[in-house]
């Protein structure tokens, strides 16, 4: 166990450490901070005093890493366009990004599972042919479309709910949650379901196919002619043993979710860390384009790590087959 | 006259043609993507007005409602814009612009996925291990993440009126490099895998260099292969360019695509004037929707242990 752990995490440093490089790259060659800084006028004293301060004076190594000191301790510099510690602006906009981000892995896991259940079940049943078709729909709509037409139909057509932004929210300490007001919770819905849809797409495919499978193999059939009730057999037997791949793609498809935040934070003017990013994107804002590129790498290597090492802990022929 | 008359019945009665004649969804979704490629490719013919010209324009024209609405009428069949432009004119115009881009990133990332996978299966040990390693982290990441990427920094690296210039050429990169891995697996896969059979070696001992090898021998093995995934590529790089677009980092305004259309008609959702996003989705659906199934039915059709 201790090797196979050891071996995943030295396989996601090299990762970490190319993606810092890219940041570095970026934040230290493209663009002039020092002409962003100082703005127009100043002295050569005033320019070569700023050189010092950021260290651009020490040799390429050294800077890359001061970067990677400096973004360890979680500091990226100042925002070229909004003038703040980066740092501060994306812990204010995480906790909105993040609670978008579970409440739509909710929404595609609540409704994903049982129609992937139900329709690997009943194949031939006119109600699962109507899933599938809305999961081939699902599939090929582009997330920024399907926000705009929640936002046509709810807000505009029948005006149920609202198109944009957090509606109310609570403070607690430095986490703002849209959880404990009744906007807030409204505010969420369309958001949710807007990126949730992908994935519960994805999930209700997999469900299916692996439902499919299981049912004709030979354990179920021979749950059937001991004569358990049907109940025992979908959900004791089959259901069971297609829940590991589920995990997994369910845990590596969070990341997505997060990443793909960026266009529905977009649709609906989410005050999360994607908004943050393509506005950052749109003005060529270095520091934080660098910080979120980091931030959700990081976010990436740490859950294929967690799902390999759930994998490990879930399925036990990688622990007695030495772990490969 | 023969000739062409015997390679049409010979088509007509080949395997893959037979496929296509009985499975409906097919003929249906390759009618829909003809229709949508002709109307795009041809937009400067078909289209009623030419959405460019500022000449024509005529704000008094503007928020048309479509024809089957009240105070709609059939010279404008879906609408018109916030300026008076046509709608039906600029979704063609727009799908152009679409098809455009998408068909060069998945042909770039083509190109880039069957040269670097080729040289990593036939040269193996560490440029294998090194472009195949690239190639993992990158399929870490979501294909738009890097798509963003790479276009924040051109936009950065790049000043500010030369980047408007070549935006189109700067989104095509963003989207094809964001795409290549798929296709160089599938490659480097086939090449590993043919370069140690025997017809290999019996080129290489009567002296046929690499790359004739490479292009000769081991890229016609999967072509199959590579014609299912460029045609499922061609479908995600259309999204991927209309949300960089959608998102405002794609095409500029004045190259507008669908992408840059739904944008624009966003902004007039809460006043009602929703044809001018509706309509623009629509085509986008159709066009993206008939691709992918004609991709996944390629699979299929493809694939002999489904035959």
């Amino acid at each position: 166990m201790p090797a196979f752990v050891l071996s995943r995490i030295l396989q996601a440093l090299p990762v970490m450490l190319a993606v810092a490089f890219i940041a570095f790259t970026l934040f230290t060659f493209v663009g002039d901070p020092i002409a962003t800084m100082l703005g127009q006028e100043f002295s050569v004293a005033q320019r070569d005093a700023l050189v010092a301060a950021l260290g651009l004076d020490q040799p390429v190594p050294v800077q890359f890493l001061r970067f990677i000191g400096n973004a360890l301790r979680g500091e990226f510099g100042l925002s070229y366009r909004l003038s703040r510690p980066v740092s501060a602006l994306i812990a204010e906009r995480a906790p909105a990004t993040l609670e978008l981000a579970f409440c739509a892995s909710v929404v595609a896991l609540v409704v994903g599972l049982p129609a992937g259940v139900y329709t690997g079940l009943y194949p031939r049943s006119i109600v699962s042919r109507a899933f599938l078709t809305f999961s081939l729909v699902g599939v090929s709509l582009p997330t920024f479309l399907i926000g705009s037409l929640l936002i046509l139909v709810f807000s505009v057509w029948l005006g149920w709910l609202p198109s944009f932004g957090r509606g109310d929210t609570v403070q607690l300490g430095w986490w703002s949650t849209g959880f404990l007001t009744a906007s807030g919770l409204k505010a969420l819905i369309l958001p949710s379901i807007t990126l949730g849809l992908f994935q519960l797409t994805l999930i209700l495919r997999l469900v299916r196919s692996e439902m499919l499978e299981v049912m004709r193999s030979d354990y179920v059939k021979f749950a059937r002619a001991r004569g358990l009730r049907d109940s025992a057999i979908h959900f004791g037997h089959a259901l069971r043993n297609t829940l590991v791949p589920v995990i997994t793609i369910v845990g590596l498809q969070l990341g997505s979710i997060i990443a793909f935040s960026i266009v529905t934070e977009t649709v609906f003017q989410w005050p999360g860390m994607g908004l943050l990013f393509i506005q950052s994107v749109s003005s060529a804002d270095i520091p934080v384009m660098a910080a979120y590129l980091l931030l959700i790498s990081a976010v990436f290597v740490t859950i294929n790590l967690v799902v390999d090492l759930l994998y490990y802990a879930v399925d036990p022929r990688l622990r007695a087959g030495g772990g490969h | 006259m023969g000739a062409i008359a015997r390679a049409w019945s010979r088509s007509w009665d080949s395997d893959i043609a037979y496929a296509f004649r009985h499975s409906p969804t097919a003929v249906i979704s390759a009618m829909v993507a003809l229709v949508c490629i002709v109307g795009a490719v041809a937009a400067p013919v078909l289209a009623p007005y030419n959405p460019f010209d500022l000449a024509s324009l005529d704000l008094m024209d503007a928020f048309n409602p479509p024809a089957f609405m009240e105070e709609g009428s059939m010279a404008h069949p879906i609408g018109t814009d916030d300026q008076g432009r046509d709608v039906l004119s600029a979704i063609m115009y727009g799908a152009r612009m679409s098809l455009f881009v998408g068909v060069s990133a998945t042909a770039f990332a083509l190109l880039l996925g069957v040269l670097l996978g080729l040289l990593a299966g036939y040269a193996g040990g560490t440029v294998d291990a090194v472009l195949m390693r690239i190639a993992d982290v990158q399929l870490t990441f979501p294909n738009i993440l890097i798509a963003l990427l790479v276009d924040g920094v051109a936009r950065a690296a790049l000043p500010r009126d030369l980047h408007d210039q070549i935006a189109v050429y700067v989104v095509i990169f963003a989207i094809g490099i964001s795409d290549w891995p798929r296709f160089a697996r599938t490659v480097r896969g086939s090449a590993m895998v043919e370069r140690n059979k025997e017809y290999v070696l019996a080129a290489r001992v009567i002296g046929i260099g690499p790359a004739r090898i490479m292009l000769t021998h081991v890229l016609p093995n999967v072509l199959g292969p590579l014609l299912v995934l460029a045609t499922l590529n061609l479908g995600l790089a259309i999204i991927s360019e209309a949300t960089l677009s959608f998102l405002g980092v794609g095409l500029p305004q004045t190259q507008p695509s669908l992408g840059t259309l739904i944008r624009i008609g966003n902004d007039f959702l809460f006043s009602g004037e929703w044809w001018i996003t509706v309509f623009p989705g629509v085509a986008l659906i159709a066009m993206v929707l008939s691709v992918n199934l004609l991709g996944d039915w390629l699979r299929d059709a493809l694939n002999p242990r489904l035959r």
